[in-house]
């Protein structure tokens, strides 16, 4: 039988196999991926990821910091680049005058902070690199009030676990917002940003003061801060997974990777 | 005829060599959906739309390329722009039959990608001590004085080039198959742990000494995605090789551990 017509050629025969072997990896690989077992099973890597990175640290080490000559040229904007809600629209008109910064939810003396009031705290200045999800990375010098200030100042109650930071933008008609747990709420470089390269932090970078946590990615680096929650419980906030991007892009909490 | 069973592969081989290539299949393909989310790739500590990248794959909206360096390539139809399942236009640098998920998911994408990246540094930490341990790496990989000799290292090229592989030998390596096994279990496969974990930011703080040695993220995520081509690169060789070297009993070996070792004169079953 030799060329015969049930033979088939060995070229056509490998090509079919190819094909056909990555078609069932890749519809198996995407059906895989709408199984919530199979979701919640690579979710559990996450857990093992956080686990070993805060066994792995010192709970104060410290992101790399960086010299004023390697500060990006142009430092990448991304997500939001103003404030949405009226409210923050009036704020920007009159220059942050009257903008208060809340602090409230586990807190033993809820307070309203303006902007005056948080730059005449002691503040911290470092030059870091952002680290979008996405893979690129920008560098800036910040200046800002460290978070873990205002919360001593609150009187932060000791059944708080988590810190929920309510912004004035939105992606229609959902607010962004984000959390951290209280190890980065306390880390020494995890301060409320209101300066930029030495200037007043523009309104594209999140004016009045966005917030910076260095050891994490920059989907948790909310801007446009209008108010700091305490709370023991990310669940009842929006998509109760703990931030915009987590609630609609199914990203991780965590986000050290 | 009888053929004689040699014992090939040690069991320790054969389970780490099924893990790692379902482990570096998942890896590549939801890597590429990562790369996808930002396709360009820059040297130093930082790099983003506004610096110049060194490599990018882009579209112009009715062309898909591939830039590198100065020069452009134009690669419609693969890279920057496909056509997707649903015959739709895809403005995408990698297409979708090619990554995991097959659609645009970076969420996804990285939940694969870092729970499979545990099953491969668990198991190539796993597969290193093993070898140390059962000899596998004294017995095979070890480069002998002798082997290093330009004349044995020439004459492999030609017996390669001729596609003539030494079936006597089969138990052993010849020098290039060591020099390609060495380099990827030893250089090229901890460069890709290494890399990885530099461009976290969290295990910037932790080992910032780690970022250093690739002279910033942007670097190590450069680095990242070179030592992948290689490794998907050498792949395609192994996979050639195993089929010119007689795929039947080279997949067999590798699965019950036996390679059937036939008198004089068969060529078959050395590579794998």
């Amino acid at each position: 039988m030799k060329n015969g017509r049930y033979i088939i050629g060995r070229r056509a025969l490998l090509r079919g196999a190819t094909l056909g072997g990555s078609a069932l990896i890749l519809s198996g690989c995407d059906a895989l991926n709408e199984s919530d077992t199979f979701r919640s099973a690579l979710r559990t890597a996450e857990t093992l990821n956080k686990a070993a990175h805060r066994s792995l640290m010192d709970r104060a080490a410290l992101a790399p910091e960086f010299a004023a000559s390697d500060i990006s040229p142009i430092f990448k904007t991304n997500g939001s680049l103003t404030g949405t809600s009226a409210e923050y629209l009036a704020h920007v008109g009159n220059k942050f005058a009257d903008w208060t910064l809340r602090i409230d939810g586990m807190v033993a003396k809820p307070m309203d902070v303006s902007l005056e009031t948080l730059r005449a705290m002691p503040s911290r200045t470092q030059i870091t690199r952002h680290d979008c999800v996405e893979g690129w990375s920008s560098i800036a010098k910040w200046q800002g009030t460290p978070l873990r200030l205002l919360l001593q100042q609150a009187g932060l109650s000791a059944r708080a676990k988590y810190i929920v930071f309510h912004c004035a933008d939105s992606y229609g008609a959902q607010p962004y917002y984000e959390s951290i747990d209280l190890i980065d709420a306390f880390h020494p470089q995890t301060i409320l940003a209101w300066g930029m390269n030495g200037e007043m932090l523009p309104v594209k970078y999140g004016a009045p003061v966005r917030l910076r946590v260095e050891r994490q990615l920059g989907y948790k680096q909310a801007k446009y801060v209008m108010r700091i929650e305490a709370t023991d419980d990310l669940t009842k906030f929006h998509g109760g997974k703990g931030g915009y991007w987590e609630d609609v892009g199914d990203y991780e909490w965590y986000a050290g990777i | 005829m009888a053929n004689n069973k040699v014992q090939r592969h040690k069991a320790t081989t054969r389970i780490w060599h099924w893990l790692n290539a379902i482990a570096l299949t998942v890896l590549l393909m939801s890597g590429l959906m990562i790369f996808n989310a930002h396709p360009r790739l820059y040297w130093g500590e930082y790099g983003s739309r506004e610096d110049r990248a060194w490599l990018e794959i882009d579209d112009t909206r009715t062309t898909g390329f591939l830039k590198i360096g100065s020069t452009t390539l134009e690669t419609t139809g693969v890279l920057g722009l496909s056509l997707g399942a649903d015959e739709n236009v895809r403005r995408v640098a990698f297409p979708g039959w090619a990554t995991i998920p097959t659609g645009y998911n970076l969420g996804a994408a990285r939940r694969w990608h870092f729970a499979f990246a545990w099953l491969f540094a668990l198991g190539l930490t796993g597969f290193m001590a093993a070898s140390l341990l059962n000899g596998h790496i004294r017995q095979h990989l070890h480069i002998r004085r002798t082997e290093w000799a330009v004349g044995n290292i020439w004459s492999d090229i030609k017996n390669h080039a001729r596609l003539r592989f030494d079936a006597h030998n089969a138990g052993t390596y010849n020098i290039l198959q060591k020099f390609s096994y060495v380099g990827v279990i030893f250089i090229l496969l901890p460069l890709m742990i290494f890399t990885g974990l530099a461009m976290s930011p969290a295990m910037n703080a932790a080992l910032p000494w780690l970022h250093d040695i690739f002279a910033g993220r942007q670097s190590a995520r450069s680095i990242h995605f070179i030592c992948a081509t290689l490794l998907f690169s050498f792949v395609l060789l192994h996979l050639v090789m195993v089929l010119l070297s007689g795929p039947i009993n080279g997949i067999r070996s590798m699965i019950t551990g036996n390679v059937r070792q036939a008198p004089q004169g068969d060529m078959t079953g050395v590579e794998s």
